[in-house]
């Protein structure tokens, strides 16, 4: 299985010179999506047939001549595989048409199949080495994706935070690799497993850090919507959609599998920094204007449920308590795959949006459910999905974390007796301020009047892009309805990781989902979808039958007082404005201030907001400022004589072989 | 035969609640009247006003889009299900076990999630005004509720509503200091949710202060008529919450007679109508907030509730 895999990513890799030579010409969009798209189907089914069989590893005379290149693909691996290559599809089809109003196809062609391969390498990687080439790989491809549109004045800096967050990461992940290999520099996975390393904590907290600077866990998150919002759309679908959740794979990886036994404080580490992250994510996304830049930002949010997820699963694994454990991480793994499901489609419906009017701004939107009424359908069914809204796929995820946290009273520490309710409060905050959030990217977009005549020129969507959309909001309501399939899918992948899995829910009657008993809780997907579905027929047959159907166009009514400028609707600033006064004022020290120019001045009047970024002014900011004072003072080395520098080289070498002495 | 029993008893519950639902409504209003010396409107009124409304013509902004005039089935949908979920009369509903306590919430919170989005649809500063206030105060009263959930679900061992109430019925809880804090903490989001006053005023068309009212301005007739009635159904649903989880007394178990089943009805009714005249009294003795006070109300209330779960995450007895 894993070679067939590995061919498949060869073969993903082979696109590239075709895709170099093809680029400028015109069926060199077809020819490269389309063979991605093909690639991306078979390593799905190959994730697919691989996820009840058991793990299957290859060696190859690649990399380091003592180590050669080794790879699996098991349980975990395969889900991550099945979702990387699922988003990988699915953005492969939409781009078919997406694609067709890229401006430099050459720079986005040749680094898009690249970027997947190196996606699902990181996954199959079964050693280090291999692990960590393909992870910059997959780094560096995604970064030259994000500078496609190098000229466009930001993407430059994007593409510069990006950089060093992922060079920074990385560093972490190599310390991890260092601390989890040994004095003996077992590099394999298998030795790591074995081996049981001395330094838990601290690999744990470095992986923390590396796996969650990819993934935008607060405060690691600055990068993300810098980078995201600035690829073509469907590279921010995969790098949202799926690449965080490799990250996700790299934490799962090394948190669950290599480290060994975990100890209990490690998870209260891991749920308060998801905790904030939930929050913070969301709060940022209720703050922006920018279509995609929101959407990045919301990333940032389910990454933080995720991790809510893996917290709890460490601590439960931690006190021997399997099945929480396996309940805790179920939830957190199926929304990995959910959310790459409804994050993909929302990313696509906002590179749609963005083809057809040009805009990302969603001030300079509304109205487009007029024109583009089936983009708009399938982008509401993602922002309802996202909002955690029965019968839809994110509510059941949401819904089994909740289940975890009430398992947790049985939990024996106190510090985390403490902090499991007051992450439970922080995941019910955010799950509310996402449907707000939604509320507002949809309604501010897609309802309303059109606010620019872009927005009222657009037209609909290309039929491939309709086609992944609609694809991928199938999807959403399957998983919402028939979660059970879903949740058994990855019950080897948790055996494998925390000893037990959750019972088996294909079994169960009308498809309903029962995690421990059904005296304790039990959710069916889809009962609730049919009889909201059959309450709303009923009413409307017993409406149209018994009561008028008389229906009269008017102008709006207004109170009395319509107003025929579209300027006069709401806006995505005024729509967040309550809960910037509510959370803003704490959490970004948002102060608004009226600027009223004086009596006989003609210019109008300005309500001004600022919004400060704490985590950029407190830790990023000085960061930055200490590295460039630090950069200013090593200057000076750049111009000594030839003298100089061979005193100064001989002085460090004895200082090094002084501490060597000196080292017990 | 226990199944059709089953089957019967929870489609009563369902035209039951339906039927209910504008009566409360009504009694509520009654009652207020009464409080300020007035003689109100009759009990029936809001039956009446939901005929009217179904008989008049559909007056549609001219750029509402289908989402617009799909809303008020959705709505009214979502909430009628949530509604016909909760336990009035009899614990052990059919199909309680197909979304438990936490869904019911999600249930009602989908159904405000596309009243807000009706809100922005035609474009008018109002409707902008109402849904933007409204996820506000949402934002604040959801994770309260959900607190609240965690807390009765801790103690119930059960995130289903009926084993909730059948556990709170058979006494062994007793009475618990988070049981308290969460019942004021329920009632605290109950009168939010709900756009009674302190948090919104149901019977004012003064613009400024509306939040529920401004949201549904556009609709009118048969759409109107049904957002009406959702309302009532949401009302009636709290007030029956409530009831089962905090007054379960009278309720009928699975299983039992028809004597049974007649004793949980007429229980029903009384907690119906207290609960109706409690509502009316408070907000007949409470001056209506402004709006930036309302998350200091409701930030009362998921304080409160995290307290009650922090209270049962350190100690099985409190």
């Amino acid at each position: 299985m894993v070679l067939t895999a590995l061919t498949v990513c060869a073969a993903l890799l082979a696109i590239v010179p075709v895709a170099i030579i093809t680029a400028r010409s015109a069926h060199g969009r077809i020819i490269v999506y389309g063979a991605s798209l093909a690639a991306s189907l078979a390593l799905l089914l190959i994730a697919l047939a691989s996820l009840f069989a058991p793990a299957s590893t290859a060696t190859l005379p690649l990399g380091l001549p003592w180590l050669g290149s080794h790879f699996r693909l098991d349980a975990l691996g395969a889900f991550f595989l099945a979702v990387v290559n699922l988003g990988g599809a699915a953005a492969s089809l939409y781009a078919i048409g997406y694609g067709a109003h890229e401006t430099a196809p050459q720079r986005v062609l040749p680094f898009y199949p690249a970027f997947l391969a190196g996606m699902s390498l990181v996954v199959l990687a079964d050693d280090a080495f291999s692990f960590l080439v393909a992870w910059e790989f997959m780094s560096l491809s995604s970064w030259a994706l994000v500078m496609a549109h190098h000229r466009v004045a930001d993407n430059a800096r994007a593409g510069y935070i990006y950089l060093i967050m992922a060079s920074a990461g990385t560093a972490a992940l190599i310390l991890t690799f260092g601390l989890l290999a040994g004095p003996d520099g077992g590099y394999t996975f298998a030795q790591m497993r074995a081996a049981h390393s001395d330094y838990g904590a601290a690999v744990l907290l470095l992986a923390l850090l590396g796996a969650g600077s990819k993934a935008g866990l607060v405060p690691l998150h600055v990068w993300l919507p810098l980078a995201h919002p600035a690829a073509p759309s469907h590279v921010s679908a995969l790098m949202s959609g799926v690449m965080t959740k490799v990250a996700v794979y790299g934490f799962v990886r090394i948190g669950f599998d290599l480290v060994g036994e975990p100890v209990w404080w490690w998870s209260m580490v891991v749920l308060a920094l998801a905790g904030i992250t939930a929050v913070m994510g969301v709060l940022y996304a209720l703050m922006q204007h920018d279509l995609k830049r929101l959407l990045a930002y919301h990333t940032v949010e389910n990454i933080g449920i995720i991790f809510i997820g893996l917290g709890l699963a460490l601590a439960f694994k931690a006190y021997g308590m399997p099945l929480a454990a396996a309940l805790a991480l179920t939830a957190g793994l199926l929304h990995v795959f959910n959310h790459s499901v409804f994050k993909s489609l929302l990313f696509f419906g906002a590179g749609a949006v963005l083809n057809a009017t040009g805009e990302r701004d969603m001030e300079h939107l509304g109205g487009l459910i007029h024109r583009m009424p089936q983009t708009a359908f399938v982008f509401l069914v993602g922002c309802a999905a996202i909002s955690a809204l029965p019968p839809l796929n994110g509510f059941v995820s949401e819904w089994l974390t909740f289940q975890a946290i009430l398992l947790s009273p049985q939990l024996p520490s106190w510090g985390l007796k403490l902090i499991v309710p007051a992450v439970g409060a922080l995941l019910a905050l955010s799950a509310a301020l996402a449907a707000a959030c939604f509320v507002k990217a949809f309604g501010v977009t897609f309802l309303g009047r059109a606010r620019t005549p872009a927005a009222a020129r657009a037209a609909e969507a290309d039929r491939y892009s309709l086609a992944a959309m609609g694809f991928l909001a199938a999807l959403c309501l399957v998983a919402g309805i028939i979660p059970g399939i879903f949740m058994d899918a990855l019950a080897p992948a948790v055996a494998s990781l925390v000893g037990q899995r959750l019972p088996t829910q294909s079994g169960v009657e009308w498809v309903s989902i029962v995690p421990i008993a059904e005296s304790r809780s039990s959710y069916n997907g889809l009962l609730v979808f049919l009889f909201v579905i059959t309450s709303g027929t009923l009413a409307a047959s017993a409406i149209h039958r018994f009561a008028s159907d008389r229906l009269r166009r008017a102008p709006p009514w207004d109170c009395g007082y319509p107003d025929a400028s579209p300027a006069t609707q709401y806006t995505a600033d005024s729509f967040a404005q309550p809960i910037r006064r509510v959370f803003g004022t704490v959490v970004f020290r948002a102060r608004e201030h009226a600027e009223m120019p004086p009596p006989g001045d003609t210019r109008p009047a300005r309500l001004k907001v600022d919004l400060r970024d704490l985590v950029w002014d407190t830790i990023y900011a000085p960061l930055a400022a200490g590295v460039s004072i630090a950069a200013d003072r090593l200057n000076h080395l750049q111009f000594l004589t030839i003298r100089q520098f061979l005193s100064l080289v001989f002085a460090a070498l004895v200082i090094l072989l002084l501490v060597l002495a000196i080292w017990p | 035969m226990a199944l059709i029993l089953d089957l019967a008893v929870q489609g009563a519950q369902m035209l039951l609640v339906l039927l209910l639902a504008p009566l409360l409504t009504g009694l509520v209003r009654k009652v207020k009247a009464h409080l300020l010396r007035r003689q109100g409107p009759p009990l029936i009124q809001p039956y009446r006003d939901l005929v009217r409304l179904l008989r008049k013509e559909v007056v549609l902004a001219e750029n509402a889009s289908w989402l617009f005039r799909v809303i008020p089935y959705l709505v009214f949908a979502a909430t009628w299900v949530a509604a016909s979920l909760v336990p009035t009369f009899r614990t052990g509903l059919l199909f309680s076990w197909s979304a438990d306590l936490i869904a019911i919430i999600a249930l009602l919170g989908s159904a405000r999630f596309y009243l807000a989005l009706a809100g922005l649809d035609v474009g008018t500063s109002f409707g902008g005004i109402g849904s933007s206030r409204e996820v506000m105060i949402a934002s604040l009263a959801e994770p309260a509720m959900v607190m609240i959930v965690f807390t009765l679900a801790l103690i119930a061992g059960s995130t289903q509503l009926s084993t909730m109430a059948s556990i709170l019925i058979s006494g062994e809880v007793g009475l618990r200091v988070s049981l308290g804090l969460a019942l004021i903490a329920l009632i605290i989001v109950a009168i939010a949710e709900n756009a009674r006053i302190p948090v919104d005023n149901p019977a004012t068309h003064l613009e400024l202060t509306m939040v529920h009212e401004a949201m549904v301005l556009e609709y009118s007739g048969r759409h109107l008529a049904l957002i009406d009635l959702a309302a009532s159904l949401k009302l009636l649903l709290y007030v029956s919450l409530i009831g089962c989880l905090f007054a379960p007394w009278g309720m009928a178990a699975p299983g039992t007679g028809i004597a049974a089943l007649g004793i949980g009805v007429i229980s029903y009714l009384g907690k119906l109508a207290v609960g109706g005249i409690l509502l009316a009294v408070f907000e007949t003795s409470i001056a209506k907030m402004r709006v930036f006070r309302v998350p200091e109300f409701l930030g009362a209330a998921l304080m409160l509730g995290l307290l009650a779960t922090l209270l049962r995450f350190v100690s099985g007895s409190l």
